[in-house]
């Protein structure tokens, strides 16, 4: 099956600095594809080449197997966006750009029900330039569906939300799936990328660090699980660095903090076994997308 | 041309009442006042026997549009691209041409109303006569209105910002409404001056709309400089507008 969005080797430099460098990636259609990477990074850039607002130095953009730039008035018809920083009129109602922004459309959806799930429909009548940021955000994110795109992409959706409307957005982006769209998010925000991606990018340095699902990106990372206890005895220090797949050993009033894999959660329960040491309060926990986001930006800097 | 964007432009322009007041009631309002003066109203021999009066209805008239094209349209355009609005609709199906146009067929359309209000108005009040050669005073108004809105066109894509914009949009201000002879009627002015100022687009249209106002066809070396600054301003525009 082709895909949706086949980005292969993308360069983009401005003033002689390479802010895209190679990139290439595939998002098939239905999927959620994440973006993710430290500020500066190239996300953005990217995207905009992938929505045409760019033209790329070098290397292929298909979106539906057409060229942003080359097949604009095909690409915008199929394409929704919301942008990192835009503003509308600020005289313009909330009604008026949705109304708007459906008429450029030939099957547009029905912005009421959209402006419903966003939770817009109180500010109906409300001018652009009244609204908070989250709603403006809100906006945004509706005109970006308003269309009825086969595929949508998010520069840093929830921005700006508060924690209820982050989790009702994320809903209805996982609804917006769910009816076969194809989307496309960039975001800094690991939790919303963890919850809501089948696949993410990492992006560092205009390279793609790595691509994985969110689980497969944790396992690779060098600490994907932390096992943490106060012991009953002090342990030796050489015998902890020496515990199979250890990341990192951390000390800290008492407590230890090993990072490694389970591999390391059964050493380290043996060592104590052996050593007739209790392990007081001992917490096992996986990491997260933060911690294997941090690790891969890290290596890719090294 | 999209109707819905041009619905839109029509709508945000009423909700600026400044805007409003300076192109549609402002040069309508001059008029009034200069016409209540009594001086005013009595036969100038250097005006070839016209009442001042009946020479500052044409120039009332350019007066809507240079606020209308050097006024209002640089603010709109540079808002627009400044606050990313340009970019976001490139996204969508609309023909950028669409949005550029949509507020130059506002605010064109609106100036051409409010040199309708003017010419009714000095009728009525002022027994000023409707322009005698109706088709050379449309077509010389039609002209000066491309010049205007391609001035401001020109204006909007050297500002990066609304306040560069505003900057550049009074500097041009005053010597537009200068030829267009608010403070001396082209007619009166010096003979070397007023060679000058013909030159200029709204020196030219001065003087085309005096002649059709009178009964004479406008002359076409007036309306030749008007579509020469028309086309000319047009491709500055085009050259250097840019989209964000």
């Amino acid at each position: 099956m082709p895909s949706v969005i086949e980005v292969t080797d993308l360069r983009k430099s401005y003033g002689g600095r390479a802010v895209v460098d190679g990139v290439s990636f595939a998002v098939e259609e239905g999927e959620i594809f994440g973006i993710l990477g430290p500020n500066g990074a190239g996300k953005t850039t990217t995207v905009e080449c992938v929505e045409g607002l760019r033209v790329p130095d070098a290397g292929r953009v298909r979106v539906a197997g057409l060229d942003p730039v080359a097949d604009h008035d095909e690409v915008v018809r199929i394409l929704g966006a919301q942008l990192q920083q835009s503003e509308l009129q600020p005289k313009l109602t909330v009604r008026e750009a949705l109304e708007l922004y459906a008429s450029f459309y030939p099957r547009p959806a029905d912005w009421r029900p959209l402006a419903e799930r966003l939770g817009l429909t109180a500010r109906l009548g409300t001018r652009f330039g009244k609204l908070s940021g989250g709603q403006q955000q809100r906006l945004f994110i509706a005109l970006a569906l308003v269309g009825g795109p086969r595929v949508v992409v998010l520069d840093e959706l929830t921005t700006g939300l508060d924690p209820r409307a982050r989790r009702d957005t994320w809903q209805l982006i996982e609804d917006v799936r769910a009816s076969g769209v194809t989307v496309l998010l960039v975001t800094h925000f690991m939790e919303e990328a963890q919850r809501l991606c089948d696949r993410i990018a990492v992006i560092d340095k205009g390279r793609v660090a790595a691509l994985d699902t969110p689980a497969g990106l944790i396992r690779r990372s060098a600490g994907a699980t932390v096992i943490s206890f106060t012991p009953s005895a002090p342990l030796d220090e050489h015998e902890l660095a020496a515990l199979p797949a250890i990341a990192s050993v951390e000390h800290k009033d008492g407590r230890i903090t090993l990072s490694g894999t389970d591999e390391t959660v059964n050493a380290v329960i043996t060592l104590l076994a052996r050593h007739h040491i209790t392990a007081h309060q001992l917490r096992v926990l996986d990491a997260t997308l933060d911690d294997a986001f941090l690790d891969l930006t890290k290596e890719a800097a090294a | 041309m999209n109707t819905a964007v041009l619905r839109t432009e029509f709508r945000l322009f009423r909700r600026e009442p400044a805007a409003v007041f300076w192109i549609f009631l402002f040069p309508t309002l001059l008029l009034v006042i200069l016409g209540s003066i009594p001086s005013f109203r009595e036969a100038d021999k250097s005006l070839g026997g016209l009442r001042p009066v009946d020479a500052y209805v044409p120039i009332t008239v350019l007066v809507a549009l240079i606020m209308s094209g050097v006024q209002s349209l640089p603010q709109v355009l540079t808002g627009h691209r400044e606050r990313g609005i340009l970019r976001r609709m490139r996204l969508t199906p609309v023909r950028p041409s669409a949005l550029l146009s949509a507020p130059m067929v506002v605010l064109g359309t609106v100036a051409l109303g409010s040199a309708l209000l003017a010419l009714v108005v000095g009728r009525l009040a002022f027994d000023v006569r409707l322009p005698e050669q109706p088709a050379g005073y449309l077509l010389a108004l039609l002209l000066t209105t491309g010049a205007a809105l391609a001035l401001g066109s020109v204006v909007s894509a050297l500002s990066r910002t609304t306040k560069m914009a505003s900057a550049i949009g009074s500097a041009v201000f005053f010597p537009m409404m200068f030829c267009a002879g608010v403070w001396l009627p082209v007619q009166e002015m010096p003979h070397t001056l007023a060679r000058v100022v013909q030159l200029t687009p709204f020196g030219a249209a001065a003087r085309a709309l005096g002649e059709a106002a009178s009964g004479d066809w406008p002359g076409w070396g007036h309306l030749g400089v008007l579509a020469g600054w028309t086309v000319l301003l047009t491709a500055g525009a085009a050259r250097w507008f840019r989209w964000e």
